[in-house]
């Protein structure tokens, strides 16, 4: 029989291992999924995490689009952590990327045709901004009137969307384009590009701006104050309020932290790889990251590492769709295999496990 | 009854050679002992002895790795609680397992396996409660009655089941002396009835008024046993501590010039922001410089409240509270700190420490401002690792290292470790509930000392505690809250055990209960 035994400490061992005894676990469970899809496992896995980084025929295409998609998810997700880390729960990461992307978008096209070297800075600010402000909503909210930040959160994704639909059909609706939907192609002005930095890496700015935000909260939960009562209202919210941690800052703060750097990631998308405000600009980057934010435990360098290998089974699960055959709704199961068996194994960290003999007395 | 005519009696529960290990600590290594029909049983010993590892075993929450027990000579190895009941045990908890929004009559319900129609236990309780002494209302809502009146459901929820060994573990930590007087009548009735009763505690003048006999338990070991009427406090001290104690000293009061209190409440009344908490209701009182104003009250009658009003975690208008003059009742607790203020919560996991953070983390939770922890925002882990680990030496905290969460520690030891954080910050003033709770005896002087030369040094003390031996030893001046009210302070030295008793509350309206038994 299986007993479970705490551990007097969480094991740093196990702290380290179980992220990528998960991984081995899902490619177990999902090669199993793949085969009883008529597939064959192991081309399958390869597929996914060999080939669009050293498969000779892809690579070329396959490596850059690594960090343009780890990009955005190490960006939301590091926000995402500090506010999980404190115990507030901001599911609507993708309604911030969204307005953040309408804002800034909004405010460059306002200068058009201008060739202003501060246009892009200025977009920059107004897609942080745009972002805070969505945020700031939940977080009102919940200071105010006790509100619950998950559902209010949650709900402004859908409201996002909806603006998001108005304003590719309507004010920010290029008037050059004959018609369709969608904004001017921002990529494609100079003053609002956020063109690749280093030709062939995929780096732009945001990916830029993620390697910074990975600094910063790692230093800020290392090494500042704040970090240390962002944890301790985590785990323990009474001990905060002991050692004089304001739960009202901290809630403006975690969501107004997440909400601008997931505003910066839709600004530095619908300028970069995206190029436009479109209907279906919003990608679900914002839900994907809170995967990534708990892949990483929370952790800045974690949350590094698991951008780069989430992105990494996108691209590869694209490359199995494409050359397999393989449903979308596979790689999606997939994918979530992945969060279901780093949160099982999570308990290994706190647990030890221990083989009981029957029938003691 | 008398001595000899119980022990000719016919023996109940025999406890022979039982050894049980937890990782890391043998919490009973071949424990044997016996109680007999009707008799008044002690089981003695410091915290971390072993005493709620073997009545668990008793109870059938714990098995025991070797060794056996017999109940009215058959082999008895219950094997879940429900089992121990079967068989006629039964057990009042330290803590509580009620419902508080649920009447006292479904409380009991709940915890019967075969609840009678609700009207016909409202009476049977009734009948009961009144038979023992112990006046309880059936229809009453568990979250209005005082921590008295809810052992009194635990234990007639444990009378109904006609036991024949009652097991309670340290019952009198929440009554006022009287109620103790009105448990131990009960108590006796009881044992005359031929129920035998397990009686858990530390304290030893209870166990002698009590006691028939005692079994003393020192780190897991049986170390004696013996008729605790025939013995005095002191030795029984030393048998359960297996060393001489020395009473703390207190050096000759030091005049401080100073015409404003160091810590003056006036008038503070203020909600609880716990659910069914006791709002504090008009308090006042003033603690000069080197000075300790102990303050007594059953559990629950508003000394959390009182903590949170004074560490700042919960604020009041700013004239409730004054430092020196200075209105402070608006301030968190940061700005408070920084005023000379240092508190010391009593519920250690989860509020004076965050469990899963290392003693480090746990020594920068209250000490950054004081110790000067931070520099603008960025925390100085080289100071705060050497500042614990001198916290960890001085008070003598047993830990393989600071790096340790703190929830690893044993509750003695991290009541150390953070009565050494709060008293190492040179305070102004000190707040403390419950400052030995928890430790052993020798722990518990030090810490008593420790405070003592805080107030020394200067600092105004205000201790709340349930344990009146803490309060009687180092507090000058004395005063009791009950149901958020704070009895008037009076001189500690004459004040006597049944003074002291009613500035608790007294018996909480029962003052009758036992008129005709």
């Amino acid at each position: 029989m299986l007993r479970l035994e705490k551990r007097p400490s969480p094991s740093r061992f196990w702290q380290m291992a179980t992220p990528v005894l998960a991984v081995v676990l899902t490619m177990i469970a999902g090669g199993l999924m793949f085969a009883l899809l008529g597939k064959n496992p192991v081309e399958a896995i390869r597929t996914i995490f060999y080939d669009p980084l050293f498969n000779p025929q892809f690579a070329a295409y396959s490596r850059p689009q690594l960090l343009v998609k780890a990009g955005p998810l190490i960006l939301i997700a590091i926000g995402l952590s500090l506010g999980f880390r404190a115990g507030i729960w901001n599911i609507g990461a993708e309604g911030q990327y969204i307005m953040g992307a309408i804002c800034g978008a909004a405010v460059g096209l306002a200068f058009y045709p201008s060739e202003s070297v501060l246009i892009f800075p200025a977009m920059v600010l107004a897609g942080a901004l745009g972002g805070w402000a969505w945020a700031m909503i939940p977080a009102i909210l919940k200071t105010r009137f006790r509100t619950n930040e998950i559902l209010v959160s949650l709900l402004l994704v859908y409201v996002a969307e909806a603006i998001l639909a108005s304003m590719a059909l309507g004010r920010l609706r290029n008037p050059e384009g004959g018609g369709f939907p969608g904004s001017r192609n921002l990529s494609k002005w100079e003053a609002s590009a956020n063109p690749e930095l280093i030709a062939g890496t995929g780096m732009h700015w945001g990916v830029v701006a993620a390697f910074i935000a990975v600094i910063a909260a790692y230093i800020l939960l290392q090494r500042h104050i704040l970090g240390f009562q962002i944890k301790l209202a985590g785990q323990a919210p009474r001990a905060a309020r002991f050692a004089g941690v304001a739960p009202t800052k901290l809630v403006v703060l975690c969501m107004g932290l997440s909400g601008g750097l997931a505003g910066l990631a839709g600004l530095f998308e619908v300028t970069g790889p995206a190029g436009q405000i479109s209907i279906d600009f919003g990608s679900g980057y914002g839900f994907t990251a809170i995967i990534v934010a708990f892949l990483g435990r929370l952790n800045p360098i974690g949350i590094l590492l698991a951008g780069l290998l989430m992105a990494l089974t996108y691209i590869g699960g694209e490359l199995a769709q494409f050359m397999l055959g393989l449903p979308s709704a596979a790689i999606q199961a997939f994918q979530g295999m992945l969060l279901f068996f780093l949160l099982a194994v999570d308990l290994l960290s706190n647990y030890r496990i221990r083989l009981a003999k029957r029938g003691v007395a | 009854m008398t001595q000899a005519g119980k022990h000719m009696a016919e023996e109940l529960l025999a406890i022979d050679g039982v050894t049980k290990a937890y990782p890391g600590v043998v919490a009973n290594s071949d424990v044997s002992f016996s109680i007999t029909k009707g008799e008044i049983h002690a089981l003695l010993g410091e915290n971390g002895a072993g005493k709620s590892t073997l009545v668990k075993m008793i109870y059938g929450l714990v098995k025991p790795d070797s060794g056996k027990m017999t109940l009215r000579g058959q082999s008895f190895a219950p094997a879940e609680p429900r089992a121990a009941r079967a068989s006629g045990v039964a057990m009042v908890f330290q803590h509580f397992s009620l419902f508080e929004a649920l009447t006292v009559a479904e409380n009991v319900a709940l915890g019967m396996e075969n609840p009678p129609q609700m009207r016909a236990l409202a009476a049977r309780i009734k009948e009961v409660s009144e038979d023992y002494g112990l006046p309880l209302d059936p229809d009453r809502m568990v979250g209005d009655l005082s921590a008295g009146e809810r052992q009194r459901v635990e234990i007639i929820r444990c009378l109904l089941q006609d036991p024949k060994l009652l097991i309670m573990d340290e019952p009198t930590s929440v009554l006022t002396p009287q109620e103790v007087e009105i448990l131990f009548k009960t108590l006796r009735q009881l044992s005359a009835e031929g129920t035998a009763i397990l009686y858990i505690s530390h304290k030893l003048e209870e166990i002698r008024a009590l006691c028939d006999g005692a079994t003393i338990l020192r780190r897991g070991k049986v170390v004696a046993s013996c008729i605790p009427a025939e013995k005095t406090a002191r030795e029984l001290a030393e048998l359960m501590v297996g060393a001489v104690l020395t009473p703390p000293a207190r050096a000759a009061k030091k005049a401080w010039p100073e015409t404003e209190a160091a810590l003056e409440v006036r008038g503070l009344s203020a909600t609880s922001p716990i659910p069914f908490g006791t709002a504090l209701k008009e308090i006042s009182f003033s603690v000069r410089r080197g000075e300790v104003l102990g303050i007594a009250g059953v559990a629950g009658n508003g000394q959390d409240e009182l903590l949170l009003a004074l560490s700042g975690e919960l604020r009041s208008d700013p004239q409730m509270v004054l430092s020196f003059g200075k209105p402070i009742g608006a301030l968190g607790p940061s700005e408070r700190r920084a005023a000379g203020f240092v508190a010391a919560p009593e519920d250690r996991l989860g509020h004076a420490a965050a469990p899963d953070m290392s003693l480090m983390e746990n020594a920068l939770l209250s000490g950054a401002v004081r110790k000067g922890l931070t520099r603008r925002g960025f925390i100085d882990w080289g100071a705060t690792a050497s500042w614990a680990e001198e916290i960890v030496a001085r008070f003598d905290v047993r830990t393989p290292g600071i790096s340790v969460a703190a929830r690893a520690l044993s509750g003695g030891n991290l009541q150390k470790f953070l009565m050494g954080r709060e008293l190492s910050q040179s305070p102004a003033v000190v707040v403390i509930n419950q400052p030995t709770w928890g430790v052993d005896a020798a722990a518990a002087a030090f810490i008593r000392q420790e405070i003592l030369n805080r107030a020394e040094e200067g600092a105004a003390v205000v201790v709340i505690s349930q344990d009146l031996d803490d309060l009687l030893e180092i507090s000058d001046r004395f005063a009791a809250l009950n149901e958020g009210r704070l009895s008037p302070v009076r001189p500690t030295e004459g004040l006597t055990v049944d003074e002291i008793g009613l500035m608790m509350g007294g018996a909480h309206g029962m003052e009758v209960a036992h008129h005709g038994h």
